[in-house]
C-alpha cells in the first residue's frame, strides 16, 4: 500500500476532531507516518523521502494537528538526522518520539564567541568525570547565536575533549539536558531590536556518558551530518515569481506610483531581473535532485538569497523617501520565526544583514565555492597539525 | 513543466558540435581567418548544416527539417558561443528560420537542409519591429539596412517593409562590409536600388517581431557559452600562473571573484534554459522569458570576458591570447537583440512595473 494510502487508513482510525492533538501525533509516529524515510518503530516505514509529500498532504487535507514544524526545525532538521545516523538504538528510542511530535524543542549549541567561520576553533571544554553519579562528563563554556533555547529541552552540543590534539580531531558531540543546573539562557538582543537568538552559559553541566554521539573524538565528522542538513533543510520548496521580498517591493512600487523616479525605476527593475534568474536558479537545482543529479548550484542559493535580501530591502528604503527616517518600533521580543514579509522595510533593511552572516558567511561560502566547485587552491592553514592548546588565541 | 536541464539527446548534439568546432575552429585557425579576405568560415559552415545538419533544427519535419526544437538551438548557441567560430548561424539559422517558421514558405526547406542560407535585413541592434528603412513599390524594393548579421555571406535576404516581408537575392543587393566590433561576427550594410523580392508574409511587423523574440531568448544561450568558456579558462589559468611563488588563484582577491562569477553563469544557465524552453514550447511566459535572458545574461557574458582579460593579466591585454575575441563577442552581444537596459524596460510593461 502507497503510504499517502496508510495515512488515509490511519485517518479512518484516528479521527483528528475527537483526539487530543498530541495523543493524535504520538499515534501517526507509531504508525511510521511521521518521516517516512525513518526505519520502522522510529516513525518511518524504511522508504524514499519523497514519498513523504503524499502523506502530508493527505494530512493537510483532512485539517490533522501538525507538529508545527517552523517551530522545532532544528531538531527535526538537523538534530533528527543526527540522532539517527550517529546514536545507539537507546538514544533513537528516547528522543525520536517527542522531537518529531514537538513535546521537546531542540536547540544547537555549537557556534561560540570565539568559534565563528572556525566552528572547530570551539574552546567549550568537557571534561571526563566519573564519580558516584555514574561515568559522564562536565562541560564549561560559553555558546551564541542559539535559536529556540529559551524554549528547548534538549540540545546537540559539541565540546572539546582533548586539547592536545589539532582542533578537528579533539571534539566530542553529545546531547545537553537544557534543564541541567549550569546551563543559563540569555537572550541576545540583535539590530532589529529582538531577540530570535540566545547565548547560552555553561557552568560545571554534567552530562551523562550515556547522552553522548558517536565515539570520544569523533565529534567533528558527527556535526557534519548536522550541518550537511541544515544545508538541506535551507533549500526550500519551489517558489513563484515575485514570491520573495521582492514581491513586497514590486507591490510597494505599484501601489505607490508618488514614490517613483526613472533612476529608482531601473534599480527595481534589474533586482526584478536578478530575483527572477535566481529562482530560475532554484528551480533548476531542484530538477537536478528530482532526478538524482545533485549539482554544485546549492552552494550558489545562499550567497544569492543573502545578496538579493540586502540589496532588496535597501532599495525599499530608498523608495520610502521620509518614512525610512521612521520605525515602527523597538521592542524587545522574542519571534520563534523570521517573518519579512509582515513587517517593516527597517526591518527587512535590517534582518537582511544577518543573512551573509548566519549559516555560513559569504567570505566562506566564495571559499567553497572556489575550492570545492572550481578546484582553485585552499587557503593557506596553519592551524592543521597543530594541537589545539597551542593555537595562538 | 519547464524543463530546465539538459536532456540526453541534446547532450549528444552538444558533444558533436564542439568535437567539429575543436577540430575546425580552434584559437589560431579563428584569429587568421577573421583577418583574411574570408572572415566566415564556409567549410565549417556546410559542416554544421549540412553534415551535422543543424541549420534548422526546429523546422518540422513537414517542411524538411530535423523537427528538433529552439531547444537544440540553444544548444548549438552556446557551442558557437564557446568557441567564438564565424559561422553565420545566428542570421541564417535564428533569425531567417524564426521570420519563416509557420510561413509554409519553400525557402525554410531549403534552409534547413543547409542548401540555402539565408539571414533577416534588419540592423542586429533591433529590438522591436517596425521603422522599416526600407520600402516596397509592386515589389520593387528601395533603401538602406544597416548592420545586418551574416549578409555578407547570405544567398537570401528577408527584407521587411512596410507592405510585407520580403525574399530577395543577396546577389542583387549592394553589400558593403563593416568592420565590426566583434571580427568574428561580420555585419553589412546593405542597400537596395530598385530589386525585385517575392512577397513571403504580407505582415512583416509579426514575423520580423517573432524572430527579435527569438533571437533575444537564443542569443542568451550564446551568451552562456561565451561567458562559460571564460571562466573555465580563466580558472585554469590562474592554477598555472605563479607569482610571488603561489599559484594565483590562491589568493582570495582572486578566488572570490570567480566564485561569485561562477554563481552568475550558474544563474544564466537556469535564466537560458528558461528562455529556450518557453521559446520552444510556445510558452505564454516567453516574452517575459526572452526580456529576463537578455536583461541577466548580456551583463553576465560582459563581466566573464572583462575578468577573463583581467585576471590574465598583461597576456589576457594581448592579440595573440582568445580573451579579446571574447570580450569583442560578448560586447556585440550586449549590442545585439536589445541592450539589457531596453529589455528591461520592455519588463516594465510585461510585469506590471510601470516607469
Amino acid at each position: 500500500m502507497k503510504p499517502a494510502d496508510l495515512a488515509k487508513e490511519f485517518l479512518a482510525a484516528h479521527d483528528p476532531n475527537a483526539l487530543d492533538p498530541l495523543d493524535f501525533l504520538r499515534a501517526r509516529f507509531d504508525a511510521g507516518l511521521a518521516w517516512v524515510q525513518f526505519p520502522e518503530g522510529l516513525g518511518g516505514l524504511g522508504l524514499p523521502r519523497e514519498e513523504q509529500a503524499g502523506v502530508e498532504e493527505v494530512f493537510a487535507a483532512a485539517g490533522a494537528p501538525d507538529n508545527n514544524p517552523r517551530r522545532i526545525g532544528i531538531g527535526l532538521g538537523m538534530a533528527a538526522p543526527t540522532i539517527l545516523r550517529h546514536g545507539t538504538d537507546e538514544q533513537r528510542r528516547r528522543w525520536l518520539r517527542p522531537l518529531w511530535t514537538g513535546e521537546e524543542v531542540w536547540c544547537q549549541l555549537f557556534s561560540e564567541p570565539g568559534a565563528g567561520s572556525d566552528l572547530a576553533g570551539l574552546a567549550t571544554r568537557a571534561v571526563r568525570a566519573s564519580d558516584s553519579d555514574g561515568d559522564g562528563w562536565v562541560v564549561d563554556g560559553q555558546k551564541v547565536w542559539t535559536s529556540m533555547a529559551h524554549e528547548a529541552r534538549w540540545a546537540i552540543l559539541i565540546a572539546r575533549t582533548d586539547p592536545a590534539v589539532p582542533k578537528h580531531r579533539g571534539i566530542t558531540y553529545f546531547v545537553l539536558d537544557m534543564t541541567a543546573p549550569g546551563v543559563e539562557v540569555r537572550p541576545l538582543r540583535q539590530a532589529t531590536g529582538e531577540a530570535e537568538f540566545n547565548e547560552v552559559f555553561l557552568t560545571g553541566v554534567r552530562i551523562p556518558d550515556t547522552d553522548r554521539l558517536g565515539a570520544v573524538g569523533e565529534g567533528w565528522a558527527v556535526a557534519q551530518t548536522t550541518l550537511m542538513n541544515e544545508r538541506v533543510a535551507i533549500g526550500g520548496g519551489a517558489a513563484p515569481r515575485e514570491g520573495g521580498v521582492i514581491g513586497v517591493v514590486a507591490d510597494l512600487w505599484r501601489e505607490r506610483p508618488e514614490l517613483r523616479t526613472p533612476a529608482l525605476h531601473d534599480a527595481l527593475l534589474r533586482l526584478w531581473v536578478d530575483a527572477e534568474a535566481a529562482r530560475l536558479t532554484g528551480t533548476r537545482l531542484r530538477q537536478q535532485l528530482a532526478v538524482g543529479q545533485p549539482g554544485p548550484e546549492g552552494s550558489a542559493g545562499k550567497l544569492l538569497f543573502a545578496r538579493l535580501n540586502q540589496e532588496i530591502s535597501g532599495l525599499e528604503l530608498d523608495l520610502l523617501g521620509e518614512e525610512a527616517l521612521r520605525h515602527d518600533e523597538w521592542t524587545m521580543r522574542r519571534p520563534t520565526v523570521v517573518d519579512f514579509a509582515g513587517r517593516t522595510a527597517g526591518y527587512r533593511y535590517l534582518r537582511a544583514k544577518g543573512n551573509s552572516i548566519e549559516g555560513g558567511t559569504s567570505e566562506i561560502l566564495r571559499n567553497i565555492v572556489a575550492e570545492r566547485v572550481l578546484g582553485l587552491p585552499p587557503e593557506h592553514r596553519l592551524d592543521k597539525d597543530v594541537a589545539w592548546k597551542d593555537l595562538p588565541k | 513543466m519547464t524543463e530546465l536541464l539538459y536532456s540526453d539527446v541534446e547532450e549528444e548534439l552538444r558533444a558533436s558540435v564542439r568535437s567539429l568546432l575543436a577540430d575546425r575552429a580552434g584559437f589560431e585557425a579563428v584569429l587568421t581567418r577573421i583577418e583574411s579576405a574570408e572572415p566566415v568560415d564556409l567549410k565549417l559552415w556546410r559542416a554544421l548544416a549540412v553534415d551535422l545538419g543543424v541549420a534548422g533544427l526546429p523546422v518540422p519535419e513537414a517542411d524538411g527539417g530535423a523537427g528538433a526544437s529552439w531547444r537544440e538551438t540553444a544548444v548549438v548557441l552556446e557551442e558557437l558561443g564557446r568557441s567564438v567560430a564565424p559561422v553565420p548561424f545566428l542570421g541564417n539559422s535564428v533569425l531567417a528560420v524564426a521570420a519563416l517558421l509557420g510561413s509554409g514558405d519553400p525557402l525554410l526547406d531549403a534552409l534547413a537542409a543547409g542548401s540555402r542560407t539565408a539571414t533577416l535585413a534588419v540592423p542586429l541592434s533591433a529590438h522591436q519591429a517596425g521603422n522599416w528603412t526600407v520600402t516596397a513599390d509592386s515589389d520593387k524594393l528601395d533603401g538602406t539596412v544597416t548592420s545586418v548579421v551574416d549578409a555578407g555571406s547570405a544567398e537570401v535576404l528577408l527584407v521587411p517593409t512596410a507592405a510585407g516581408l520580403y525574399a530577395v537575392d543577396a546577389a542583387d543587393a549592394e553589400r558593403a562590409p563593416v568592420v565590426s566590433f566583434d571580427l568574428t561576427r561580420p555585419l553589412t550594410d546593405v542597400t537596395l536600388r530598385g530589386v525585385t523580392g517575392r512577397l513571403v508574409s504580407a505582415d512583416a511587423t509579426a514575423a520580423v517581431g517573432r524572430a527579435l523574440t527569438a533571437g533575444a531568448a537564443l542569443l542568451a544561450s550564446e551568451q552562456l557559452g561565451v561567458a562559460e568558456w571564460c571562466l573555465t579558462t580563466t580558472v585554469e589559468y590562474v592554477k598555472t600562473r605563479r607569482q610571488f611563488a603561489r599559484q594565483i588563484g590562491s589568493y582570495q582577491a582572486v578566488k572570490h571573484r570567480l566564485a561569485d562569477l561562477w554563481v552568475s553563469v550558474t544563474e544564466a544557465r537556469a535564466v537560458a534554459r528558461y528562455a529556450a524552453d518557453c521559446l520552444a514550447t510556445g510558452d505564454p511566459d516567453l516574452p517575459v522569458a526572452a526580456a529576463v535572458a537578455q536583461a541577466f545574461c548580456s551583463p553576465v557574458a560582459v563581466k566573464a570576458a572583462e575578468e577573463c582579460v583581467q585576471l590574465h593579466g598583461g597576456i589576457g591585454f594581448t592579440w595573440e591570447h582568445p580573451a579579446h575575441l571574447y570580450l569583442k563577442r560578448a560586447r556585440s552581444d550586449a549590442a545585439s537583440l536589445g541592450s539589457a537596459a531596453a529589455h528591461r524596460a520592455a519588463l516594465a510593461g510585461l510585469v506590471k512595473l510601470p516607469a
